[in-house]
């Protein structure tokens, strides 16, 4: 392999990684605030049909993404109201609304399955693009992957170093507090939920729109990429930079998996196309198993040299989920 | 007065749910060029219209409704789980060896059909413990190490049919080599239906219902799925009531299974499990997971997916509406009952 199909991968890598990294970081948003949105792989998918639908009609791809993010930011409405107002299950809602997005995306898809369709066309940075090495790999993308990167910056930032940001995650770990304090708990949830939802909807039509462009029904292969997400949420411990990191580690292992085909002829591609996914337990498992009873109990009874080692290194990958992730919130 | 009013209050809320779902779709469909009138009318021939669509929709019904059964279970125990369509593929797959070990030799015909069965919710039930250790020893949240396993179990099926278990010459999506007839569960005339199947089936009603409502043991299930940590306080186990929730709901998956490969494919194909599992997930929520309606439930789920297969033919339109109408039902029940709990409430709080 030479150093510059090993550059084109990699840009390739960051241009793929795109539409994880938007559902991964609006999935964070949304959790950090308490609302867990499970039904964003359908979301993906009814946001690409409905964005690729409506840039096919107008051969407008603005109003594609707009479509997009509108998409995204009606189903998490869906969410929240039936969550935040009603007091049902976020699991049980968002999982529905996952069923039922994908397969409403099926439905009205019908017509458009194979159109051609515009695409978004890659935009070089001057100067920044020039650099070596980087250059190709960062500087030479279309915009939705310099937008991916930006949602990465600023939902650091927002979550980390604004007040109002600062509000995310008291209405998230601690709500009772957050409100005695005059935050308007359910509020704050409905926006950040929304805002969550309209990013993941992003990740829709960059699919659909540019690196995987057009609609092709049960056969477009997004299905899958939305609980990928939501399992990057977690191993990112609901920390933007480091769920952003693997949502780019997911698309390196993709790639290599690719690249390695050829290498490994005695693996058949179904099963690489679901290597992924013992993956994602493998990371879960990781992250997780250093918050269950056993292991701790266990620890306690090791040497103290091998113990601290042990619970180091699960610190470490350790993740601890926002403390009111997934409950309802009444004013007392 | 009042209890009349009462009772129309509790009967108002089933009959709006179903009115907003067919409002609801009635507008998807107005979307497409097909008028919503003939899709329903589409809809009510392919589903009833014969004797035959009407025994179509029962071979559907019958994993559907074991696989709702299984669920019930895990979700008095408080757990999601969606590793059920894993499950069910498991138990195709160990039933699938099974009967290729018993084909061309002298056994009897009915013990490797029975043994296969068995083998199937053996498998479901393994798989469905690899779902629960993850859970109650691993730290790995149930919906995404169930979701995973779905996914390693489409891969497998997907080896054994193109691998070692290809048919000669090539392997391909149609499956494996049909098994010779004496090891199919016998059936109906001129259907797919077995009275065997149809048989388990109601039997799995009566088991679940029974476990439930009927058992001490059912009573600490609900008492886990209601609050773990205060079960735990109370003295019980609650990781092992968890596997054991995992471990039946795997097991009747498993059952769904085997069924398929003996009673209605009599081989293994890729898409075994046909979204029984996620569909099952449906019907439980549909119903408040109560054990006779969701048999119910089942039955009208299974109904609509038969009878949306004709739907591309006759009109041009996906089949995926049977989904938009079954996700339509099940968001708007879930709404219902959230309103429904504020109403009440609010009634409560005026008469105080």
């Amino acid at each position: 392999m030479t150093a510059t199909e090993i550059i084109i991968g990699l840009s390739g890598v960051i241009a793929a990684a795109a539409p994880v990294v938007f559902a991964t970081i609006g999935e964070t948003i949304s959790e950090r605030a308490g609302v867990i949105n499970l039904s964003i792989n359908g979301t993906i998918l009814l946001s690409a049909m409905a964005s690729f639908a409506i840039a096919v009609r107008t051969d407008n791809l603005v109003l594609g993404f707009l479509m997009g993010m509108a998409v995204g930011a009606l189903v998490a409405l869906i969410v929240s109201f039936t969550s935040i107002t009603l007091m049902q299950s976020q699991v049980a809602v968002g999982y529905v609304m996952t069923l039922m997005a994908r397969d409403t995306a099926y439905f009205l898809g019908n017509p458009f399955v194979g159109l051609s369709g515009p695409r978004v066309p890659a935009f070089k940075i001057p100067l920044l693009g020039d650099i070596p090495v980087l250059g190709p790999i960062l500087f030479d993308q279309d915009i939705m992957t310099y937008l991916s990167i930006l949602a990465i910056i600023v939902a650091w930032w927002w979550i980390y170093k604004t007040r109002p940001g600062m509000m995310i995650q008291g209405v998230g770990e601690r709500p009772s507090a957050a409100f005695a304090r005059g935050a308007n708990v359910k509020r704050v949830r409905y926006i950040y939920a929304l805002v969550g939802g309209t990013l993941v909807g992003l990740a829709g039509p960059t699919y659909s729109l540019s690196i995987k462009a057009g609609w092709k029904g049960t056969i477009s292969g997004l299905d899958g990429f939305g609980w990928i997400a939501l399992a990057l949420t977690i191993f990112g411990g609901w920390d933007p930079l480091r769920g952003a990191a693997g949502a780019y580690l997911f698309a390196l292992l993709q790639w290599l998996g690719l690249v390695l085909q050829p290498v490994l002829p005695g693996i058949p591609s179904q099963v690489m196309r679901v290597a992924p996914f013992p993956l994602m337990i493998l990371t879960l498992l990781l992250v997780g198993i250093g918050n269950t009873e056993w292991v701790n109990r266990t620890l306690a009874g090791l040497p103290d040299d091998a113990r601290i080692f042990i619970s180091r290194t699960l610190r470490f990958l350790q993740v601890r989920p926002p403390t009111a992730l997934g409950e309802h919130f009444e004013r007392e | 007065m009042k209890r009349v009013l009462q009772g129309l209050k509790s009967l108002s809320f089933p009959a709006v749910t179903v009115l907003l779902a067919l409002g609801f779709t009635t507008l998807v469909l107005l979307t497409t060029d097909a008028s919503p009138w003939q899709a329903y009318k589409t809809l009510a021939i392919g589903g009833a219209g014969s004797l035959r669509q009407v025994m179509n929709v029962v071979v559907a019904w019958i994993p559907l409704l074991i696989v709702s059964m299984g669920l019930l279970v895990t979700f008095a125990a408080g757990l999601w789980n969606i590793g059920i369509e894993g499950q069910i593929i498991l138990g195709a797959i160990f039933a699938t060896g099974v009967l290729r070990y018993f084909q061309d030799t002298m056994a009897p015909p009915g013990l490797a059909i029975f043994l296969a069965i068995l083998a199937g919710a053996l498998g479901g039930a393994l798989w469905a413990a690899l779902a629960g250790v993850l859970k109650t020893y691993g730290g790995v949240n149930e919906i995404f190490g169930g979701l995973g396993l779905d996914f390693v179990a489409t891969a497998i099926v997907l080896w054994l049919i193109f691998g070692p278990w290809k048919r000669p010459g090539i392997g391909s999506m149609s499956g494996t080599e049909p098994f010779q007839e004496s090891l199919w569960l016998p059936m109906f005339p001129d259907s797919r239906l077995s009275p065997w199947s149809l048989l388990i089936g109601l039997a799995s009603i009566g088991l679940i219902f029974f476990l439930l409502r009927g058992t001490y043991f059912g009573l600490k299930l609900k008492a886990v799925g209601q609050n773990a940590r205060a079960a735990g306080r109370m003295g019980i186990p609650t990781n092992l009531y968890m596997m054991f929730a995992f471990i039946v709901c795997g097991a009747l998956g498993g059952l769904a299974g085997s069924l398929q490969v003996t009673a209605v494919y009599h081989r293994l194909i890729p898409s075994i499990s046909s979204n029984y599992g996620w569909l099952g997930l449906m019907v439980a929520m549909l119903v408040n997971y109560r054990t006779i309606w969701a048999a119910l439930a089942a039955l009208f789920f299974a109904f609509l997916n038969i009878a949306s297969v004709r739907l591309p033919l006759v009109l041009k339109v996906d089949s995926s509406l049977s989904g938009v109408i079954q996700g339509s039902l099940v968001l708007f029940a879930l709404m219902a009952s959230g309103a429904r709990n504020r109403w009440l409430r609010g009634d409560e709080e005026r008469s105080s």
